[in-house]
């Protein structure tokens, strides 16, 4: 319990560091003015979420090769809390594109990239509310998880592709690469307290999984006995 | 090594159950028909404006209808168990998805072979000159629709809502060949048609890519 | 019946869990089935029957525990034993003819001269004059013959039988219990459940209790075998 509270804690600690540094020590975009700042948001978000659909990835495999239910948790814990990541960045590009492109969404590559993505990880979320037996739904929801991830660069790239045909009026550049040091410096120091928060929910959303396995189990034996 | 002989026993019960009753067959083409006659009528494209719409517009219809095609190739088997007697029989359970999809693959071709001219009429767009690119693209594309649904029909077929279910897991899943297969097609409609290599050989690596992860993973998704 | 083209098998169960979910439908089970034994599985429903039945087919891997086919002559490595499965369903297509429906199965488990093979099981199950017609046109009684010449289609050593009487009439049960009977006087070891006592329990060698996922009762001897057999029924 108090390692709990020290570790989210520490993470609310970096993550307040991380937006002071977002407001106060990165300089004012010369074009963009205050609005440029949610990309310390984005950005890092886009990564974060990523990095947990990946994580889901590796459990999704480990659960379909040893077949143990922590797999299971773990996979569905990071595949949520991906989404919610993701979410972000669906919710924050439009705030950033409204001022500075003049519009809420545009089918960019990288909007729609992200959207698909997004749909995927809702589409494995539906899955699993559709299997009631617990086996079968971590078997069947793991290889669907498995599937989608290696889809994730198919869909970049394929809408990359096509984008290339019909270019946009608008796009940002590559992140990081225009970037003033300082501003790439808190673009990462942003992305790390990401990190910390992705571990800690994760982590709270397994525990919770653990207890809801722990608790089917234990209503069926009642039932039994 | 008995997976192709397998593979080719199960595809020719696929095929015969299928042409004795063409069910799934007529069913699909009067429902592709159906959405591209609605399409004319509500946007009535000129020749030009049928050029840039047409192809996305008949591979939307094709990936709906195979989201409602793909829904049967493994209820049929669960209807009297019989996808427990393939597992007891076949030596490697991956034979059972091959014929499967190779099954699908052939239905959406002959589908797609049927509308294709009714399309150019339609739409007043020809495609006689280019008809050996449209078949290559045709072919990777719905081979790739197919591997993908195959797949994932074996998921739906497992939990409720199926019906919706299907489509919902496919069509994001499939991103990528709807949007590089229009493409394709678009290329090829052209008043001065043109092959896009580049499209072509990123249909191709979608296929394998899927082959090998349904190859690898396809046997759990059969277990019990 | 052909003369038996195997060697006597024996199952070997051990401390087999499995679980759905919570619910464990079998509890660790242990059980050695002797080659050439005739075992009668009984108990109510969702006692864990099926659920064993299912496993010694290898169509559902336990939660825990281990399955092994003994085979004192072959190497279970290279040619593993394949049971004949009789399950609920019929486990055949509707949409196809009977010859159609076993020779497709004769094909896909590869076994020498298919077409012959079906010829003598239709004969044998006494469908020689339907083979051309529709499995779905068929009786209840006329499927279950189907099904269970599925089953044998590549002269399994193991036969695994899931209440092979459902659905039959008197005369059909009369049929299947001189079916059983012959099979099991060649030397195959069957494994079987069933409801109640019949034709077919009496033909059992050992009778097994199931309840709650654990075997509760196990007996060959004739004064026990029957109480076994109808214990929860009575």
């Amino acid at each position: 319990m108090m390692k709990n509270i020290l570790a989210a804690a520490a993470v609310f600690l970096l993550l307040g560091v991380a937006v002071y540094a977002s407001f106060f020590i990165a300089p004012t975009d010369v074009k963009q003015g205050l609005i440029y700042r949610i990309l310390f948001l984005h950005v890092p978000s886009a990564w974060t979420g990523l990095t947990a659909f990946f994580i889901s990835f590796l459990a999704n495999l480990l659960y379909v090769w040893r077949r143990q239910p922590r797999w299971d948790w773990l996979g569905v814990s990071a595949a949520e809390v991906g989404l919610a990541f993701t979410t972000v960045v669906l919710v924050t590009g439009p705030i950033w594109a409204h001022p500075v492109w003049g519009i809420w969404w545009t089918w960019s590559p990288r909007l729609t990239s992200t959207f698909v993505l997004w749909l995927l990880y809702v589409a494995y979320v539906v899955l699993r509310t559709l299997i009631e037996e617990p086996d079968r739904r971590a078997l069947l929801s793991a290889l669907f998880g498995i599937f989608a991830f290696i889809d994730v660069p198919l869909v970049f790239g394929s809408i990359r592709w096509w984008r290339d045909q019909h270019p946009q009026p608008v796009v940002m550049g590559e992140p990081g690469a225009g970037l003033d040091p300082i501003m790439y410096k808190v673009l990462l120091f942003s992305w790390l307290a990401m990190l910390a928060l992705m571990t800690l929910l994760i982590r709270q959303r397994y525990r919770l999984e653990a207890m809801r396995g722990d608790l089917e189990t234990m209503q069926q034996e009642l039932e039994v006995a | 090594m008995s997976l192709f002989p397998n593979a080719l026993v199960l595809l020719g019960k696929e095929l015969r159950t299928e042409f004795r009753s063409r069910e799934l067959l007529t069913t699909t083409v009067v429902f592709i028909l159906i959405v591209m006659f609605m399409f004319s009528i509500t946007f009535q494209p000129t020749s030009d404006e049928s050029r840039q719409i047409g192809p996305g517009l008949l591979w939307l219809a094709f990936l709906f209808a195979a989201s409602l095609m793909l829904q049967h190739c493994f209820l049929r088997e669960q209807h009297n168990d019989t996808l427990s007697a393939l597992r007891l029989s076949v030596s490697d359970p991956f034979a059972i998805l091959l014929a499967k999809l190779a099954a699908n693959t052939l239905f959406l071709l002959l589908t797609e072979l049927f509308l294709l001219p009714i399309f150019a009429l339609m739409y007043n767009v020809s495609v006689v000159r280019v008809v050996h690119w449209l078949a290559l693209a045709f072919f990777l594309g719905s081979l790739g629709i197919s591997i993908v649904g195959t797949a994932l029909s074996a998921i739906s077929a497992q939990a409720r809502m199926r019906e919706l279910l299907l489509p919902v897991l496919m069509l994001p899943l499939l991103t990528p060949i709807l949007i590089v297969s229009t493409e394709v097609t678009k290329a090829l409609f052209d008043r001065a048609p043109y092959v896009r290599w580049q499209g072509i050989g990123f249909l191709a690596v979608f296929d394998v890519v899927f082959l090998t992860a349904l190859w690898l993973f396809g046997e759990y998704l059969l277990e019990e | 019946m052909t003369p038996p083209a195997f060697s006597p098998v024996a199952l070997r169960f051990e401390n087999i869990d499995k679980r759905y979910g919570g619910l464990l439908a079998l509890r660790g089970v242990s059980l050695t089935v002797a080659p050439g034994e005739c075992a009668v599985f009984a108990g109510r429903n969702g006692s864990g029957k099926t659920t064993l039945l299912r496993i010694a087919a290898r169509l559902v891997r336990p939660s825990r525990g281990s399955l092994s086919f003994s085979n004192s002559s072959c190497d279970d490595e290279k040619s593993p034993v394949r049971p004949g499965f009789v399950a609920h369903a019929t486990m055949v297509y509707d949409e196809l003819t009977a010859e159609e429906n076993l020779l497709l199965f004769a094909r896909l488990q590869t076994v020498s001269r298919p077409e012959r093979r079906v010829e003598a099981l239709l004969e044998e199950v006494g469908l020689s004059d339907r083979r051309a017609s529709l499995v779905g046109t068929f009786s209840r009684g006329m499927r279950q013959r189907v099904a269970i010449a599925r089953a044998l289609l590549h002269e399994p050593a193991v036969l695994l039988l899931d209440e092979p009487a459902t659905g039959l009439d008197p005369p059909g049960v009369a049929w299947l219990a001189e079916a059983i009977r012959r099979l099991r006087d060649s030397g195959r070891t069957i494994l079987m459940s069933l409801h109640g006592e019949s034709e077919i329990s009496s033909l059992g060698t050992r009778a097994i209790r199931l309840d709650a996922g654990s075997v509760v009762a196990d007996t060959r001897t004739g004064a026990t075998f029957r109480s076994v057999l109808t214990f929860a029924d009575a």
